[in-house]
């Protein structure tokens, strides 16, 4: 089911970073509303939400996950387990859709409705896709690199399994007319913030979060981009 | 009228971006953006220098205000960001107030 799902992203790996036991068990129908929570007891790091229990060792990555047979659990755990490896190391995961245009890649941050998923539609041939609905944000050297993700939304489409250095990130408005504005670093902090996805209630993550958040604002050209739901609004991301 | 010190929680992360101090609450993710003279106050926030003396001789001495607005202007931002955990409050000096660190 799993390899069905990540396709292109499904690889042997000599020693992953990560190396879950997974139990399947029936849900359980007492937890079936309860939300997703993370946190860090001691050096392990525990996520549980109604369809799913997770626990692994916050140095080694080794763990185990007792789920339910369906997909989303192991999609919901990926999404944790990887906000957290990137919080690490200066990354975050971006409620964004991303491609990658002439060697480099482009983010549009966006709550659902702004437009990631037709903003997504309305990719020219040249545009690689990397996702519509949650983009991998890493920190390479002095700068940034957008990663291919197997999150999809609406698009209901993979992203493509490749990598670019990011040259821009532009928050989506639909609009009348298609332009780009620049933003002052204090916005655009605020609002970048919004869109990462972070679901681990610890403070030595919170505070790495912000941190990223800041770097990658001093760092990377930040607009907001107004733009119609045709392929012109294509013309801005250059 | 005692004297009040202030010092930053450990519990927070903080950085200058232009010139605007932002902060986060590690604790409840809450941002911050302080302008150029709450920044200035948030800089000088060491546990051992009086309020007093942080409105007299860095608020005052850098920015166009006078001594009696500034003052009440620092007492309630002071008592604001201690609301929301991201400064300590006391009537007297930190302990090893010299050691704390700066911001990020």
């Amino acid at each position: 089911m799993l390899e069905d799902r990540y396709r292109q992203f499904v690889a042997r790996i000599r020693e992953p970073g990560f190396r879950f036991d997974v139990t399947l068990a029936p849900p359980n129908p007492a937890r079936a509303d309860q939300d997703v929570r993370v946190a860090r007891e001691g050096m392990r790091w525990r996520a549980e939400r109604g369809d799913f229990t997770a626990s692994w060792d916050a140095t080694s990555g080794r763990g185990w996950i007792r789920q339910s047979m369906n997909p989303y659990s192991a999609d919901t755990l990926l999404r944790i387990v990887h906000s957290i490896a990137l919080a690490q190391t200066g990354g975050f995961l971006l409620h964004a859709a991303s491609a990658v245009r002439n060697g480099r890649a482009f983010l549009f941050p966006g709550v659902s409705g702004a437009g990631k998923t037709t903003l997504s539609r309305l990719a020219p041939p040249d545009a690689r896709l990397l996702t519509d609905e949650i983009s991998y944000v890493t920190k390479h050297g002095a700068g940034y690199r957008a990663c291919g993700t197997p999150f999809a939304g609406e698009l209901a489409r993979l992203g493509e399994n490749i990598s670019a250095p990011i040259a821009g990130l532009f928050f989506l408005e639909k609009s009348s007319h298609n332009q780009l504005t620049t933003m002052e670093p204090g916005v655009a902090l605020r609002k970048l913030l919004r869109n990462i996805l972070f679901l681990a209630n610890d403070e030595d993550l919170v505070s790495r979060v912000f941190q990223a958040a800041m770097e990658f604002v001093c760092l990377v050209p930040v607009r907001s981009m107004q733009f119609t739901p045709d392929a012109r609004a294509w013309g801005l991301v250059r | 009228m005692s004297e009040k010190y202030i010092s930053r929680s450990p519990a927070i992360a903080a950085r200058l971006l232009g010139d605007e101090m932002m902060i986060m609450s590690a604790t409840d993710s809450t941002l911050f953006s302080l302008n150029p003279v709450a920044s200035c106050i948030w800089q000088a926030a060491d546990g051992s220098t009086p309020l007093s003396e942080i409105v007299k001789s860095r608020v005052c001495a850098e920015f166009d205000v006078d001594p009696e607005t500034a003052f009440r202007d620092a007492e309630e931002f002071v008592d604001r960001l201690a609301q929301h955990g991201i400064l300590k409050v006391s009537n007297e000096p930190e302990p090893n107030a010299a050691a704390q660190g700066g911001t990020a």
